[in-house]
């Protein structure tokens, strides 16, 4: 009787697909996007070599990418390249992870814990509204001029967007989920193991590939002002020097390391974007 | 008496405003082992705060709430409730969401897996095992929140309008589906409802709200025999205990209109 009605499930299991083929197109037209977006790239390269080497400005001023390609060389040739990377990756790492370390735990807490919240907020929103490079001669008063300020300076980047982002996780937790949670009797741990933790896996996210330019700004600005080795200590003499195109090779390092660093987070956070409940930004 | 709620008063807090409202005024229904009630009311007459409360989730102001001759005080194994949002865990596959309740409850690994397995083939959700929530249809998903619930095999099965939020024909198919789940589990189940013909085709007993303050206003005993085909629906007898209940109701919206027209 009852059977009747049953099975009459709404959608089909997962193993049966039907697909109907699509027509054929060109390679061109399927990969549209990616052909007008490498073309451009190619062509503003053209252009660039073809303006420095018309020489209308001396090189000093407008190197161009053949230029920079040699300043690559002699940087290399000095031996100094992989002394400037090593450092700069250094002081990144590691005031990355500890911003990470120290921000997601204390994120989630001050997410949960509202008095918490409410003793830390004014710390927080003063510090992620000043910039926190401002803090970088006394640091290296304290510190010196070697990777430790450089390393204070970039935690001190990277960590306010982590915290943030973090807190902002745990607090749009959707609150039926918690109800189902206590209707089987969870306790407070285990509701923020199963679903505090799990919930502001996005955010967290978010905070993490924010907080990767915060982090080189850090580096950078960092080298700059005081330090022996580093890449960007390399674009302050260069810079000091009219050596444009060690500049640009620095520039190119740089931005290299902000791509792929947030090229993969972003791939990260799209594998979780399927529950995200929002976009914060 | 499986389940014996009496004289039960529960003021529930308003978010909205932080007062506390008389939600319940007085509720009395004395449930047996094995038996399926539904409550019908108009909207807002406290009958989802008496379910709440019979949950463990809120805390009731006076009167008596028991299972088992114990005092309900808060959530325990012996019930468990399907929500009228499915509540997945989204980053849990409809496995893990069915493991839930049990994994707080600490049911060790490979008995909990065979139960959910068990659960899964009986709500109709096989070959879905690994798909989460969002890759479902709403009505797949109320199935694993009553999957979920029957996981931890509760005596008492609390249900908060849990096709609601379904388009009619689905709703139908669910109704049929969870008389067949109930009729091989035979759980005592209470089921919140504003639909009447869902709570007459469900119910061995429907205990028909006044509006608010929630008291019961009568308890309408549906003697049409089981198991009940959906074709129930049309039959005269059937019809005719819709109307009663149907009237019963009207009665009440009514007053609580006038009520309002009084107030306002």
């Amino acid at each position: 009787m009852a059977t009747a009605v049953t099975r009459q499930v709404e959608a089909r299991p997962r193993s049966v697909v039907t697909t109907t083929p699509l027509p054929k197109q060109g390679w061109i037209k399927e990969h549209e996007t990616v052909v007008i977006g490498a073309t451009a790239v190619i062509v503003f390269f053209i252009a660039w070599e073809g303006i420095a080497a018309a020489r209308i400005m001396s090189r000093l001023f407008f190197p161009g990418p053949v230029d920079v390609w040699q300043a690559f060389g002699d940087w290399y040739q000095s031996g100094e390249l992989g002394i400037d990377i090593t450092t700069s990756a250094q002081e990144f790492l590691t005031g990355y992870i500890l911003a990470a370390v120290v921000a997601i735990p204390l994120g989630l807490i001050i997410g949960w814990y509202g008095r918490i919240r409410a003793a830390l907020d004014p710390f927080i929103t003063f510090f992620y509204a000043t910039p926190r490079i401002v803090l970088l001669p006394l640091l290296i008063i304290w510190l010196g001029i070697g990777i430790e300020s450089k390393v204070a300076v970039v935690f001190l980047g990277a960590f306010f967007a982590m915290v943030i982002n973090t807190t902002a996780g745990v607090r749009s937790l959707d609150t039926s989920l918690l109800r189902v949670a206590r209707s089987f009797g969870a306790k407070d741990l285990t509701i923020f193991r199963t679903i505090a933790l799990p919930g502001s896996v996005p955010f967290i996210l978010t905070g993490l590939r924010l907080g990767i330019g915060h982090a080189l700004v850090g580096v950078v600005v960092g080298e700059y002002v005081a330090a022996q080795h580093g890449v960007g200590r390399m674009m302050a003499i260069a810079g000091n020097t009219f050596q444009s195109d060690k500049v640009f090779a620095g520039l190119i390092i740089i931005a290299l390391a902000g791509l792929i660093l947030t090229y993969i987070l972003q791939r990260l956070e799209h594998h979780f974007d399927a529950w995200r409940p929002q976009q914060l930004h | 008496m499986k389940l014996v709620a009496r004289d039960v008063v529960i003021h529930h807090r308003r978010q909205r405003y932080g007062d506390m409202l008389l939600a319940v005024d007085g509720a009395t229904v004395d449930i047996e082992d094995g038996e399926f009630i539904s409550i019908v009311g108009p909207s807002g007459c406290g009958k989802t705060t008496l379910l709440s409360a019979l949950d463990g989730l809120i805390p009731i102001t006076s009167g008596t709430l028991s299972l088992n001759g114990r005092t309900i005080v808060k959530p325990g194994p012996d019930r468990a409730m399907v929500f009228q949002q499915p509540s997945l865990l989204p980053w849990r596959t409809v496995m893990g969401n069915i493991l839930y309740g049990l994994e707080i409850q600490g049911v060790k690994t490979a008995d909990a897996k065979a139960r959910a397995h068990r659960l899964v083939d009986l709500v109709g959700l096989r070959g879905f095992e690994e798909s989460f929530p969002l890759e479902l249809s709403g009505g797949m998903q109320q199935r694993v929140n009553l999957a979920r619930a029957l996981a931890v095999d509760p005596e008492v099965l609390l249900l908060d309008e849990p096709f609601a939020a379904l388009d009619s024909q689905t709703r139908e198919t669910m109704q049929g589906e969870l008389l067949r789940v109930w009729n091989e589990t035979r759980k005592t189940a209470i089921f919140i409802t504003h639909d009447i013909v869902e709570a007459v085709y469900l119910a061995d007993r429907v205990v028909v709200f006044s509006a608010r303050p929630g008291r019961v206003k009568e308890i309408v005993t549906i003697d049409l025999g089981r198991p009940r085909d959906l074709r129930i629906k049309r039959d005269p007898r059937f019809l005719a205990i819709e109307t009663r209940i149907w009237e019963s109701i009207r009665e009440e919206a009514a007053r609580d209109t006038d009520a309002l027209a009084a107030t306002a």
